[in-house]
């Protein structure tokens, strides 16, 4: 993991596409590296001979069989398209 | 100074599910834009997912049959990046516990290009890094001003393999993705259309002196659409990499797209910052355990292409040319293994299946399954053949009958008249007729003009009406002029 100081805000910003104002970011900094503190601490719980986990309930293989049911219509399925022509969503074009 | 490629695959395999990865959509190809979408795969908040089993199992089988180590426990992570072809801006995907670690595919020398098996030495062995599962991504299509999303892909079962940098040639990357689609196709596990996108491939490239350990700097080259743009493609950048390296220039580690028509690779605009896809785990899916199931899927490992190939000239006695078309095509050695449990003789068969039940089936335009001919059919037209009843021509046009008529061998044998004679006596009765007719070629022949035996054996075969058997009109005119 990274130390605090390893992790930067405006950074995590450009990641998640966010824009921040310079106050702002020197706002969220000083808060990620509180939060990052936090997480710290647990480091140092001696955790050997535990092992590791995602998740924290008990319950595997949760699973579905193959079977299709039907889907949306076209229609609805755009519907919330800011744009669509042909029942494809449109967005800007993407340059490769 | 000399100069060697060094290439890793990426592949993604669709698999043949009926639904999709996460959801109960339909997986199929060819639908309408956005047909067969629902709130799991479109990513709209609040819908969660649920995993298809057969999706697993598949891949599960994928790995045994590669002969790599099935994860006892396994997860699902997300990895996050924006772009319009994954609304939820993240693809379900796994990060460090995939499903499947290690394995190795050989290569045959058949599955290499043509014209490049003459030089190949050994079986080359191909190591893999690991199997995972994931989802597939929505299909852009680019327009003049916009991009337009169609999420009927988004969300189908995507397995990716991971080999080793162990690929040397173009050609050895053409034989690995021959030998994989192959081995897929066994399984049942894809069809493996590269066309229909079922099968794609992203190839990472880099030369080095041959005598120097570390490898170059990568280039990963995609959008290729087939096995034997892989091989273009990657002839045409390792020479471009090596022209760089030979010049003394450095070679950009970079993305590069091939281009088809151009024959040629390009730069991609490359991100200024290295991808930072913040892998966690999926909240929303719990682990996956293999241990209630896996025996399961062990015990369906079928017998595959190589294996197959060694079975059938061992244990079939089928010549090795004929094993490895028949072996090619699950279908197709399917096919012949029923119709040569019906003779003894399963070389013969072969011979059938691979020159004029193929030759036939293509002039025709008609897949295997609609053959007029049923494989067991066909073991007893080989039977007629062998036990000297009809002649080896006459057991063609019998054939080309069959295919047109659907009907029986015995049946044309009898209803042609064709039967051939193998009565000695009678056999012998005809020569005597013909012998006796032809006393002045007799004399000749006596004469020592050997070769007008022939002109005597055709007029037996007429007097036959064709129906003798000609080894045995040759033998009894020659023991009868004495010669």
């Amino acid at each position: 993991m990274n130390s605090s100081s390893d992790l930067h805000v405006r950074y995590v910003a450009q990641l998640a596409r966010l824009k921040l104002s310079e106050e702002e970011a020197c706002r969220y900094q000083e808060q990620l590296e509180q939060i990052v503190r936090y997480i710290e601490q647990i480091r140092k719980l001696d955790v050997r001979g535990i092992e590791p986990t995602a998740h924290v309930v008990e319950r595997v293989n949760p699973m579905r069989a193959d079977d299709p049911a039907p889907s949306l219509s076209p229609d609805d399925a755009t519907a919330n398209a800011p744009l669509r022509a042909e029942h494809l969503f449109m967005v800007p074009k993407v340059v490769e | 100074m000399n100069y060697e490629a060094v290439i890793g695959l990426e592949v993604h395999v669709q698999l043949r599910t009926r639904t999709k990865m996460f959801c109960a959509c339909a997986n199929t190809f060819g639908a309408p834009p956005n047909t067969q979408t629902c709130p799991v795969c479109l990513g709209l908040p609040g819908a969660l997912p649920s995993p298809n089993f057969e999706a697993l199992r598949l891949t599960a089988l994928t790995g045994l049959m590669l002969g790599g180590a099935i994860a006892p426990r396994c997860k699902f992570d997300r990895k996050n990046y924006f772009y319009p072809d994954v609304s939820k801006n993240y693809q379900i995907s796994q990060y460090d516990l995939p499903i499947c670690v290690g394995g190795e595919l050989v290569l045959p020398r058949e599955n290499y290009p043509k014209d490049a098996q003459k030089t190949v030495e050994e079986s080359r062995r191909i190591r893999l890094v690991r199997i995972h599962l994931e989802e597939d991504v929505a299909k852009s299509f680019h327009f003049e001003a916009a991009t337009g999303v169609d999420f009927n892909r988004a969300g189908a079962p995507l397995m990716e393999i991971v080999t080793q940098p162990d690929l040397r040639s173009p050609e050895e990357a053409f034989a690995f993705l021959s030998t994989l689609r192959l081995v897929l196709l066994y399984g049942g596990v894809s069809d493996a259309d590269m066309e229909k996108g079922q099968l794609r491939c992203d190839c990472n490239v880099s030369v080095r002196p041959v005598d120097q350990e570390e490898l170059g700097a990568k280039v990963e080259i995609k959008n290729m659409n087939s096995i034997s743009g892989v091989r273009r493609a990657l002839a045409h950048e390792i020479e471009r990499q090596m022209d760089v390296a030979r010049n003394g220039g450095r070679i950009a580690q970079e993305t590069r797209r091939w281009d088809e028509a151009a024959g040629a690779t390009f730069g991609m605009r490359s991100k200024e910052m290295a991808h930072d896809y913040r892998y966690f785990p999926e909240p929303d899916l719990l682990p996956v355990v293999v241990d209630s199931w896996i025996d399961e899927v062990r015990r369906a490992v079928p017998e595959l292409p190589v294996a197959r190939k060694e079975r059938l000239m061992r244990r079939l006695g089928v010549g090795e040319s004929n094993a490895e078309v028949l072996v090619a095509d699950r279908e197709l050695a399917d096919w012949f293994e029923k119709a040569a449990a019906t003779t003894k003789n399963a070389n013969g068969v072969a011979n059938f299946v691979v020159n004029d039940l193929l030759r036939e089936l293509g002039a025709a335009g008609k897949p295997l399954v609609e053959s007029p001919i049923a494989p067991e059919a066909l073991g007893a037209l080989v039977d007629l053949a062998d036990a000297g009843r009809i002649s080896s021509s006459q057991a063609k046009e019998v054939f080309a009958e069959m295919f047109r008529s659907g009907r029986a061998a015995d049946e044309i044998v009898v209803e042609r008249g064709m039967e051939q004679v193998s009565d000695t006596d009678a056999i012998g009765k005809l020569c005597d007729e013909v012998l006796a007719v032809n006393a002045a070629m007799v004399a000749q022949i006596r004469e020592g003009n050997v070769k007008a035996v022939g002109n005597l054996v055709g007029q037996v075969m007429k007097r036959s009406q064709g129906k003798a058997n000609p080894a045995m009109v040759n033998a009894a005119l020659k023991e009868k002029l004495g010669i």
